[in-house]
Formats: C-alpha cells, sequence, structure tokens
C-alpha cells in the first residue's frame, strides 16, 4: 500500500542476546503512516523483546530504531513515549483507583494558582475520549468502567503522550466481542489519524479484520511479512507454526487404547471456556492444539480444578466425581504441569528433592513424612531415569535451567504414580535434548497404560505423541483428528478454517 | 545426620557470633556475669536471668516464626497475652485448679489465633490488616475479663509457671526450651516445616502440588495464639496477677524483631525456630548489658532501635544485591549469570 | 452525584449521624456546644496525627513511629523551654524540623532500601521513644506565658462551648489535608503509589520524591500533633501517647480508606476521629459503661469496615459500567 510512503519507524537489523539465547536475530521492521501491522507468533517467538527494545525496556544488542529518518535509543518507557512511541499492554498499565482524568493526565495535569484545575481537566478529558468516539463520566474512578473502556483510556493516554508510534500489545485478549469492536472503533479513528499502530494479538479473527500488513517472528527471525488482502488465514498459520509442513510418517503404534478412564460432559465455565465433552482412556495420549489463547490451558486447568468449573460433570471410570480443587483432583490420582513453570510449578527456594516429593507429600498429609530413605531413593530414581542435571539434590530448584526445572516437575507427578497426566507446554523453553527426552517419556508412560492430556504449541510434537488430537479455537472445541488425520497440515487448516469461525 | 548438624550450625553462625559477642561485652561491663550460683534449690546469676526473662518473647517468636515463614504477620499475640493472662487468672480467682486455669487460658488463645486464621485463610484479609483487629479489641477484652483492675490471686500452682523452678531451673526457662525443642520437633521430623515454607514461597505452586494451604495457614497462626497464651500465662504468674493494660504490652514487636534478627525473611519462606530463639536471645543480652553497663536504662530503646536498623540495612534487599555483586566481582571466576539475574528478580 | 467510592465515606457519615443521635436521645446533654467543643479539643492531637496516617495508608504504607514522635516533640519543647531561654514559636520551628528530617529519613530508607514501611517505621517508632527518654524520664511540666496565651485563646459558642485554639489547628489541617489530597500534583502521586507500585512508575510518577515526601509529611504532622498535646497537657512525658499510631490507623480505616492502599479519603478520617472520641464521651456521659469498651467497640468497627471493603471491592470488579452511549458516537 504506503511503499511510495517513508516509513515512520523503521527497524533495521535488531538483535538482542540473553545469556544462553538468541532473543531477536536480525529483525526488520517497516511501519507507515496510517496503517495497522500485526505482529504475529507463538509463545517465545521475539514479539515481546522486540516490543521491549523498541520501548526502551530492553537496551538492543545490534541494528538500529529509524524514527522518522533519525535513529533513536530509548532508554525507558518515559523515553521512548518522548520520541513518540506509545504502548498499551493487554493488563491495563493505567492506575484503578483514579479516576479517568486524573489515569489521562497524571503527571501533566493542567493547574491554576498552584492547584489543579480539576473541572478543566475534566472537560478536557471529556473533549479529548470524545474523540474516540467514547462517552464516560471523567470524574468517575477508571475500575467502575469495563476493561474495554479502560483500554481505551490507556489508548488515549498513550496516543496524547506519543502521538507517532502505538503499539498494542494484545489489547483485545481480555474483552467480549462487543467491547473488541470499541477498541477497533478506535484504532480505525487513529488510524484515519495517520499514526502507525503495531498491533499484537493471538487472534486470527481479529489480525484479518483491522490489520494492513501483518510480519510473523518465529525463534527471534522475522518468517516473513504480508500484504493480508491477498492472504488466507492458513498461510499466516503455516508460517506461525510450520517448521517445514511436510508432513514425516510416523510409526504410530495402532490405537490400543484401553478402557475409558475419564469422561466429562458439558464441562466449562462461563468467560473461561465454553462447556466441552471429553474422553480418555488409558493408554492414549489426547493432544490439545490451537493457538495461544485458544483455551488449552484453560481445558487443563478447568480439568484440573485450578480454575472451579460451573457446569458439566466428570466421570472416573464410570463414577461421578467432583474436581474442585487441585486436592480433589489429586486425589483421583490426577497430575498437572503447568504452562507458566515459574509461578505455578516450582517452589524456587525450596531443593530439588524437597520440589520432587512436594505432590506426594501434600497427598499423603504433613503428618505422615514420607521417611528419609525413601525421600532420597525418590528422588535419586527420579534424577536417574529423567537425566535430571544437577550439582546436588540440595540446590534449590532455581538454580536449575529449564529443561531441568521441567523434569524436576515431571518427577513430582511422576512420584505420585498419577493414572491421568496433563501437561501443558511440556516442552517450552527448553533445550533441544531435554525436548527429545520429555517427548520419549511420553511416548513410554503411554505404553505404560497412562493416560495423557497434552497441551501444545508445537504441532510436530503433538503430532508425534498423539493418537488424538483436538483443535480449540477461540475458547471451544472444533476438531477432532484421528489417526491419520493427524498431521500438522490438518491441524493447522483446523486451526485457521474460516468456515468454522464463521458458524460461532 | 552429620551434614544435617552442619548444615543447622551453618545457619545459626551469625546468630551465635552476634550472641556470643553481646554476652562477651556483658562479661565485659560486668565481669561476675557468667557466674551461676545454687542457692535454696534455685539456679541464681546473670546468664539464667537472661534466659528467663526472654522467655515471654522467647516463647512468642516460635509461633511469629512460622506465620512469618507463610509471608504473614501477627501483630496481636501481645493483646493475645493479655487475654489469656486475664483468663487464667480470673479462673483460679473464681477458685478453680490451676491446671483448669491454664487449659483455658490456651484454649482462648488457641481460638484467638484460629479467629486470625480465619480471616487470613478464608476471608483473605491481609495478615497485618486481619491481626490489627484483635490487636486494637484484644486489651479491651482483656480489660472485660479482669474488670479493669490488676486481677491478683495467690494460687501456688499458677504461679509456679512464672516465678518457681523445676529442678532447680527457673520454670518458665524449661517452659519456652521445652516448648521450642517441641515445635521444632514436629515441624521438622514431620512434612510440616517443608509444607509451611512451600506455601511461603510460592502459595500458587503450593496449591497445584495439592498442599492444603488454608489449613495450614489456619494452623500456623493457632500456634502462634497458642504460644502467646503460654508467654502471657507465665507473665502473670511471674507478677501473680493479670494486668491487661501492660502485659505483653508491645512483645510482638520484640518477637516480629527477634525473627527479622533471626535471619527469617519476613517475605516467607525457609525459616528457622532456633536461629528466631537465638534472636530473643540476643534482644533479652542487650538488655542486660544496658543493664549492667550502669548506663541509663532510657537508653534502652535508642541502642535497640540502631541495631535494628543496622540489622535491617545489612538485610535489605538492595544492600544484599551490592554485596552480592561486590563479592561476585571480586571472584576470579564469575559465577553464572543465572543466579545474578535471580537475586536481580528478587527485588523488584 | 454519588460515585461508587464515595460509599465508605458515606457509611462513615451515616454511622457518625446515627451514633450522635442514639448519644443524643439518651442523653440530650450531649447535643450541646460544650460537648461539641470537647470533642474537637480532645481529639485535636490524634486527629492531625491521623491526617498524616491517612496519607501514609493511602499509599500503601503504614507508620507506626506518630505516638513516639508526639512524645518526643512534647518532652523536647518542656525540656528546651526548661534549659533554654528560647521563644515556643523558634522552638515549634525547631522540633517540626527535626521530626520532618526524621519523617523524610524513614521515607528514604524505604524507598532506597526497599525495606517494608512496617518494619523501617517500627524501628523508628523505638527510636523517637528512646530519644524523648534520653532527653527525659519524667514528666516535665512547661511554663512560659507564651503557653499561657496561646492556651486562653479560644472562641466562646452560644451554649458554652469553647473552641479553643487546638481544636482550630486540627480543622485547618485536616482543610489543608483535603486540598492536598486532591488538588495538587503530590496528592495526586500519593492516590497513584497506593493504587500500584509499578503501574506509577511506568505512568512517570516520581517515586523517591513521593515517598520521602509523605513520610515526612507524616513526621511533621505528629511533630505538630506533638505541639498541639504539649499545650493540651502543659507538659512533655515520654511515657505519654503510647499506642495513638493504633488508634489513629483505627481512625484512618472507620473512615473509610484502604488498608491497602490507594482508595480513600482525608474526610473521612475526620469522621474516623468524631466516631471514636463520641465512644469515648458516650462512656463518660453513662458512667457506669467501663472504659475498656471503647477499645472493644473500636476493634469490632475496624472489623466491620474491613469486611465492608472486602466487600465493595469484590462487588466492584462485578458489575463494570460500560461506555454509555458509545454506540451512538460510533
Amino acid at each position: 500500500m504506503a511503499s511510495t510512503q517513508s516509513p515512520v519507524l523503521e527497524c533495521k537489523g535488531i538483535s538482542k542476546f540473553f545469556p544462553g539465547a538468541i532473543a531477536l536475530d536480525a529483525v526488520d521492521l517497516k511501519l507507515y503512516p496510517g496503517e495497522v501491522h500485526a505482529l504475529l507468533g507463538e509463545n517465545g517467538a521475539g514479539k515481546s523483546t522486540l516490543i521491549k527494545c523498541l520501548t526502551g525496556a530492553y537496551r538492543r544488542d545490534g541494528g538500529m530504531i529509524l524514527l522518522d529518518g533519525e535513529e533513536v535509543s530509548p532508554r525507558s518507557t518515559q523515553d521512548s513515549q518522548k520520541l513518540g512511541i506509545g504502548t498499551v499492554y493487554q493488563e491495563v498499565n493505567l492506575l484503578p483507583n483514579l479516576t479517568i482524568a486524573e489515569n489521562l493526565f497524571l503527571g501533566r495535569q493542567p493547574m491554576r494558582g498552584g492547584f489543579i484545575a480539576q473541572r478543566k481537566m475534566h472537560a478536557m478529558a471529556k473533549d479529548l475520549l470524545a474523540e474516540f468516539g467514547l462517552k464516560v463520566n471523567p470524574a468517575e474512578p477508571l475500575e467502575t468502567y469495563s476493561v474495554a473502556v479502560q483500554q481505551v483510556v490507556a489508548i488515549a493516554r498513550a496516543v496524547e503522550l506519543s502521538g507517532k508510534v502505538l503499539i498494542l500489545d494484545e489489547p483485545t485478549a481480555s474483552l467480549d466481542r462487543d467491547e473488541v469492536q470499541l477498541v477497533f472503533s478506535v484504532i480505525e479513528k487513529l488510524k484515519a489519524r495517520g499514526l502507525a499502530i503495531v498491533f499484537i494479538t493471538h487472534f486470527l479473527d481479529q489480525v484479518f479484520e483491522i490489520s494492513d500488513r501483518a510480519t510473523v517472528l518465529r525463534n527471534g527471525r522475522v518468517i516473513g511479512t504480508r500484504e493480508l488482502a491477498g492472504t488466507t488465514q492458513t498461510d499466516i498459520v503455516t508460517l506461525m507454526l510450520g517448521r517445514q509442513l511436510e508432513d514425516r510418517i510416523h510409526d504410530r503404534a495402532p490405537s490400543e487404547a484401553g478402557d475409558t478412564l475419564i469422561e466429562l460432559k458439558n464441562f466449562g465455565r462461563r468467560g473461561v471456556m465454553e462447556p466441552f465433552d471429553l474422553t480418555v482412556r488409558k493408554g492414549e495420549v489426547v493432544g490439545l492444539a490451537g493457538l495461544l489463547g485458544s483455551g488449552r490451558t484453560e481445558t487443563s486447568n478447568l480439568i484440573f480444578g485450578a480454575i472451579h468449573a460451573d457446569q458439566g460433570e466428570a466421570l472416573l471410570e464410570g463414577q461421578r466425581i467432583s474436581l474442585k480443587s487441585p486436592r480433589d483432583a489429586i486425589g483421583h490420582r490426577f497430575a498437572l504441569c503447568p504452562e507458566d513453570r515459574k509461578n505455578d510449578g516450582i517452589v524456587g527456594d525450596l531443593s530439588v528433592r524437597e520440589n520432587i516429593i512436594l505432590a506426594l507429600q501434600a497427598r499423603q498429609g504433613w503428618f505422615r513424612p514420607l521417611p528419609k530413605a525413601k525421600i532420597n531413593e525418590l528422588a535419586e530414581a527420579y534424577v536417574k531415569a529423567l537425566d535430571i542435571r544437577l550439582a546436588s539434590l540440595d540446590m534449590p530448584i532455581r538454580l536449575l535451567s529449564g529443561g531441568n526445572q521441567q523434569k524436576v516437575l515431571l518427577a513430582r507427578w511422576l512420584a505420585t504414580n498419577p493414572s491421568f497426566l496433563i501437561l501443558d507446554e511440556p516442552t517450552r523453553g527448553i533445550d533441544v535434548g531435554a525436548h527429545a527426552e520429555i517427548i520419549a517419556l511420553i511416548e513410554r508412560l503411554r505404553e505404560d497404560g497412562m493416560a495423557l492430556l497434552v497441551a501444545s504449541s508445537e504441532l510436530e510434537e503433538l503430532v508425534a505423541y498423539s493418537t488424538r488430537v483436538i483443535v480449540l479455537r477461540d475458547r471451544r472445541q472444533v476438531r477432532e483428528l484421528k489417526g491419520d488425520e493427524i498431521t500438522t497440515a490438518n491441524i493447522v487448516t483446523a486451526i485457521a478454517d474460516e468456515q468454522m469461525a464463521e458458524a460461532v | 545426620m552429620a551434614s544435617q548438624v552442619h548444615s543447622t550450625m551453618k545457619r545459626i553462625m551469625p546468630q551465635l557470633i552476634i550472641l556470643i559477642a553481646v554476652l562477651f561485652l556483658n562479661f565485659l561491663v560486668f565481669p561476675d556475669f557468667f557466674r551461676i550460683e545454687f542457692q535454696n534449690g534455685r539456679l541464681f546469676g546473670n546468664l539464667i536471668d537472661v534466659l528467663n526473662r526472654g522467655a515471654p518473647t522467647a516463647l512468642l517468636c516460635i509461633g511469629m516464626t512460622l506465620v512469618i515463614a507463610t509471608k504473614g504477620i501477627d501483630l496481636s499475640v501481645g493483646a493475645v497475652m493479655a487475654i489469656a493472662g486475664a483468663t487464667a487468672a480470673s479462673i483460679v480467682v473464681d477458685g478453680h485448679s490451676w491446671q483448669t486455669a491454664l487449659l483455658g487460658a490456651l484454649a482462648v488463645g488457641a481460638l484467638c489465633g484460629f479467629w486470625n486464621g480465619f480471616l487470613v485463610a478464608y476471608l483473605r484479609i491481609q495478615p497485618i490488616v486481619a491481626t490489627l483487629v484483635l490487636m486494637v479489641a484484644g486489651r479491651g477484652i482483656a480489660q472485660l475479663i479482669t474488670e479493669g483492675t490488676i486481677l491478683t490471686f495467690l494460687n501456688p500452682g499458677l504461679i509456679h509457671l512464672g516465678a518457681g523452678t523445676m529442678v532447680g531451673v527457673p520454670t518458665p526457662i524449661v517452659i519456652w526450651v521445652l516448648l521450642g525443642l517441641i515445635v521444632t520437633a514436629v515441624v521438622r521430623k514431620t512434612a510440616l516445616g517443608m509444607l509451611i515454607e512451600a506455601i511461603g514461597i510460592n502459595e500458587s505452586s503450593s496449591r497445584l502440588a495439592g498442599i492444603n494451604s488454608r489449613v495450614l495457614i489456619v494452623c500456623v497462626y493457632l500456634i502462634s495464639g497458642f504460644c502467646a497464651a503460654l508467654a502471657g500465662v507465665i507473665v502473670a504468674a511471674d507478677i501473680k496477677g493479670a494486668d491487661a493494660n501492660n502485659a505483653g504490652l508491645w512483645l510482638e514487636l520484640d518477637a516480629i524483631l527477634a525473627v527479622v534478627i533471626g535471619g527469617n525473611s519476613l517475605l516467607g519462606g525457609r525459616f528457622s525456630i532456633l536461629a528466631s530463639l537465638l534472636g530473643a536471645l540476643i534482644i533479652q543480652s542487650v538488655n542486660s548489658v544496658i543493664l549492667l553497663s550502669g548506663l541509663p536504662p532510657e537508653f534502652n530503646l535508642v541502642i535497640k532501635a540502631l541495631l535494628i536498623i543496622a540489622i535491617l540495612v545489612i538485610q535489605s534487599p538492595t544492600v544484599k544485591h551490592a554485596l552480592y555483586i561486590l563479592r561476585a566481582s571480586a571472584e576470579p571466576t564469575p559465577p553464572a549469570p543465572a543466579p545474578v539475574q535471580e537475586v536481580k528478580e528478587g527485588t523488584q | 452525584m454519588i460515585r461508587s467510592t464515595h460509599l465508605p465515606l458515606l457509611i462513615t457519615i451515616a454511622t457518625f449521624i446515627l451514633a450522635y443521635t442514639l448519644c443524643a436521645s439518651q442523653y440530650p446533654a450531649m447535643l450541646s456546644t460544650r460537648v461539641v467543643a470537647n470533642l474537637l479539643t480532645d481529639n485535636a492531637f490524634l486527629g492531625i496525627a491521623a491526617v498524616g496516617m491517612t496519607f501514609v495508608i493511602l499509599s500503601g504504607g503504614i507508620d507506626l513511629s506518630v505516638g513516639s514522635v508526639i512524645a518526643f516533640t512534647g518532652v523536647f519543647l518542656a525540656v528546651i523551654m526548661r534549659d533554654t531561654s528560647i521563644h515556643p514559636l523558634a522552638a515549634f520551628a525547631l522540633v517540626l524540623a527535626v521530626t520532618i528530617a526524621f519523617g523524610a529519613a524513614m521515607g528514604a530508607m524505604i524507598h532506597y532500601l526497599e525495606m517494608p514501611p512496617f518494619i523501617v517505621t517500627l524501628a523508628g517508632m523505638f527510636l523517637a521513644r528512646g530519644a524523648a527518654y534520653v532527653l527525659s524520664t519524667d514528666s516535665v511540666p512547661i511554663a512560659h506565658e507564651f503557653y499561657d496565651t496561646l492556651q486562653s485563646l479560644y472562641w466562646k459558642a452560644p451554649g458554652g462551648g469553647r473552641f479553643r485554639l487546638t481544636g482550630i489547628i486540627m480543622l485547618l489541617t485536616f482543610l489543608t489535608g483535603i486540598i492536598v489530597a486532591h488538588r495538587t500534583k503530590f496528592g495526586q502521586n500519593v492516590y497513584a503509589v497506593g493504587g500500584g507500585l509499578p503501574t506509577a512508575r511506568l505512568m512517570g510518577v516520581p517515586l523517591a520524591q513521593t515517598t520521602i515526601g509523605i513520610y515526612a509529611t507524616s513526621g511533621g504532622l505528629a511533630g505538630l500533633a506533638g505541639i498541639v498535646f504539649s499545650l493540651y497537657t502543659s507538659a512533655g512525658y515520654s511515657l505519654a501517647t503510647v499506642g495513638v499510631e493504633l488508634d489513629a490507623i483505627a481512625a484512618v480505616v472507620i473512615g473509610g480508606t484502604l488498608l491497602t492502599g490507594g482508595t480513600g479519603f482525608v474526610a473521612g478520617t475526620f469522621f474516623g476521629i468524631l466516631i471514636m472520641g463520641l465512644i469515648q464521651t458516650f462512656i463518660v456521659f453513662d458512667g457506669t459503661l467501663s472504659s475498656w469498651w471503647t477499645k472493644i467497640v473500636i476493634g469490632g468497627l475496624l472489623f466491620g469496615f474491613i469486611l465492608l471493603q472486602k466487600g465493595l471491592t469484590w462487588a466492584t470488579t462485578l458489575r463494570r459500567k460500560p461506555a454509555t452511549e458509545f454506540a451512538a458516537q460510533s
């Protein structure tokens, strides 16, 4: 479209290194005035690192940022704001206890005689928001309004303070359909004003609805930039997920799944996950595929009782069971390795040994401590079996690498001898060696007759070990793939299937 | 076993060194400090006094250590002491036995602890706010029980708890050492200690690992209330009366201080009751050195305040981080970058 | 226009009016200007300290040192006027400078050393009380004609109530506090810090300046409260005003300010003080009720307001407003 124009912002070969990892590898990005540019990629693709380099939260290690043709190096969020780059995050970065007007003008309030001119401030706020088509009472605390309104206020503040480039980092993630329209109408208005807008989201429909171009990142590299007018969702999903989407033939063991272990009927929670049915049999690996935010983690958490389901029922070997808390689920010999290892998985300051026996000990109750000998035996056995590399069992788990932490968490749950194991992103952020070992472990557990549910964004991986794959989109199940249907291409089609999305 | 003793020693070494230093200071200002005599079937001496006078703080800090390990705090222990003392006194004044009085006081203390725990664990009120309620109302309740007077009593059994001896050792010492041993044994010989630490370090992970965090949080506040009640009974027994206004006044602050001096983080997690008890003894030894040095007692608070500030500054995240960087850069081989990042994250 | 954040304030005011009506219906004498004037005079020092505490709590902190600072101020004034011939006004200025610097130092420790306010101000509490002890352990009387002049200043209202200078100072402090909280950048920054420290940092609030300013304000107001207290008692005593910080915190919470910070009103604290004073006055009037009921009732009120705030926070997140008439515009 705007190739005749000169870009407002241009990134040339931006690189960022972290100890032991390349987060951004020579990333190029051009933003033209009056365009909405979607930035796409799975978790860890480098989106947020790129944003942080642009907003000054990180210092880039290589490359240059040109703003209106001049090189800039923002050192802080304030710095980049002054230069003209504003950012709005999914978590509204405003103060919920202050009024809307106060949030808009904090730090630059209109003054009269040394005091804040409140009436003037309210009038200014009202005018400003009216430009965005928002009619609210600016004297009300921000928290009394919906997240969508808060989001628009955040956008208004960012635009007021900067005015050239607006970065929207998943602004719609926690909004419902109508609220998204409110935010989109604001984006349209800003586009008309000639702002360059970076839009980050994991909702593909929204990308196609509002964006002009899209850049896809993977593993810190730009995979491609596309004009969206002539592109299909499948093309984009392929860019995002597929390494090479040719399908390898897997010597999948003929599905000799055993008896039904767990059956969920109409299970769900309002605002979290649409009600769904799910059956998992012994000796079966059910894969959960879908983009970020499609409901993978929500499904895992609901089944494990970490999020309380408000409808539906669960049957374990035909018996109705209650899954109100993780303790309930663990009592039925369920286990969950969560996606957010740092906050929901490891107990950082406890030793590796203690982390391994934690769930088993919690199930036994505090008054029946595991004997020292048993603890050591268990810990050593799992360290050996899973090849966990550490200096000592006594070291705090937070000092281990991501892959080793993940293995310790697996050990924690295997120690409880579960009959149903839920793994949420078991290979996220871990090195290649550990990656292969974990996949091998999943295979082995399945052969031993365990029932597994694995949520992952790595499609090749899902294809490798799943006996069935359930595809999620917009927090609902859209497709189930069995046997030979399980190919990355089929999964991509199901994720991107526009027709199915229309049917919603 | 040997390695366990070694790691415990390593953990309490700073507290031990400070305690020995302060005791030595006592010796310098008063050469007879370490002399212990046995007269009329009782041990006498300044060292014994330190152990005896330190009993209330020592008892309180046992429960406080557990509460702080869960990332909580219990501001009400001073007030609970007053309530428990008043309860015990009013029971013996009514003509019941000292055993009934002790049990009654302990039950009331546990009930207070349960109330705090309920507010924190089930109503999800911040610990500092939840325990403030009882801190404010508690002394009123104690006065209600004593009807505003200092309720004196002559029951020898009850008095024995505060002023008597057991095999020559003052009873309060026996009580706090025993309770310290029992609680340490319970939390370390069962899995209670580890589960409490897990909750304090990461409640979300702990809950997902199946730990019943709510029940355990109620438990630690209950233990804290129990310890406070025991301390309250001892203080009342010592003066042969329940003083609702002054019993345990500001002792909650001494108890928190003892825990902090004991090297336990106010942010929860790893804890050592032994180190807290040493902290309580350090506080008492400082009091003693000020007393024995002939310095006017009014300097007591100023010195204590300066001591706290010094200890806090050393323990503050910023200074710790600075020291870490200093040490890391002083070493010939720099450590792996990962832990540095970890420390930095902790300060945010 | 009634806003949901005003609700705790309105409930506090309603509680006060209800309590006063109940008291007055039982003892009509409580309606006299004399009672009202005494309510202001007797609680003047507490009210002034509570204004500072309101700012601290609004920012999400706590200041345990105020009781000790009040006692220190009293002793300092008494001793300096006993031992030197300095004019009381100069002594006032001196003591205010000391207490402001003391508060600022605590604020600096909290900000730069990232230590919890609770523990820093606890050390401050010991230090201020200790400094008072060091100056004098006895009660030191203050005899200066200027004190007599100040104490004799009052406005006699019809009905015999004497509105004294100290009560007026409290009212002025509250007025200033209200204006500072809502009409100055500093006040806004206090609310911003209480609303969320990381967000406030992102939005460009000068954190060091604000935190130090907050504790300096609290220290300075505790100093002013100490001056008022010394006018009230004509003496300085290092054991005085023990536990006043608790009363101040209670008044702030009963006044509708959230202990977690960010929401509340200085005006609410004023009514919190009045409610607490009313309870005491009622007990005096009654004559048969014992003084300990004050503490129990205040504890109960504290609990009630904490629960109320918990409920309100919960309710706000439940019903959020969409934009009004948004569709009409787009």
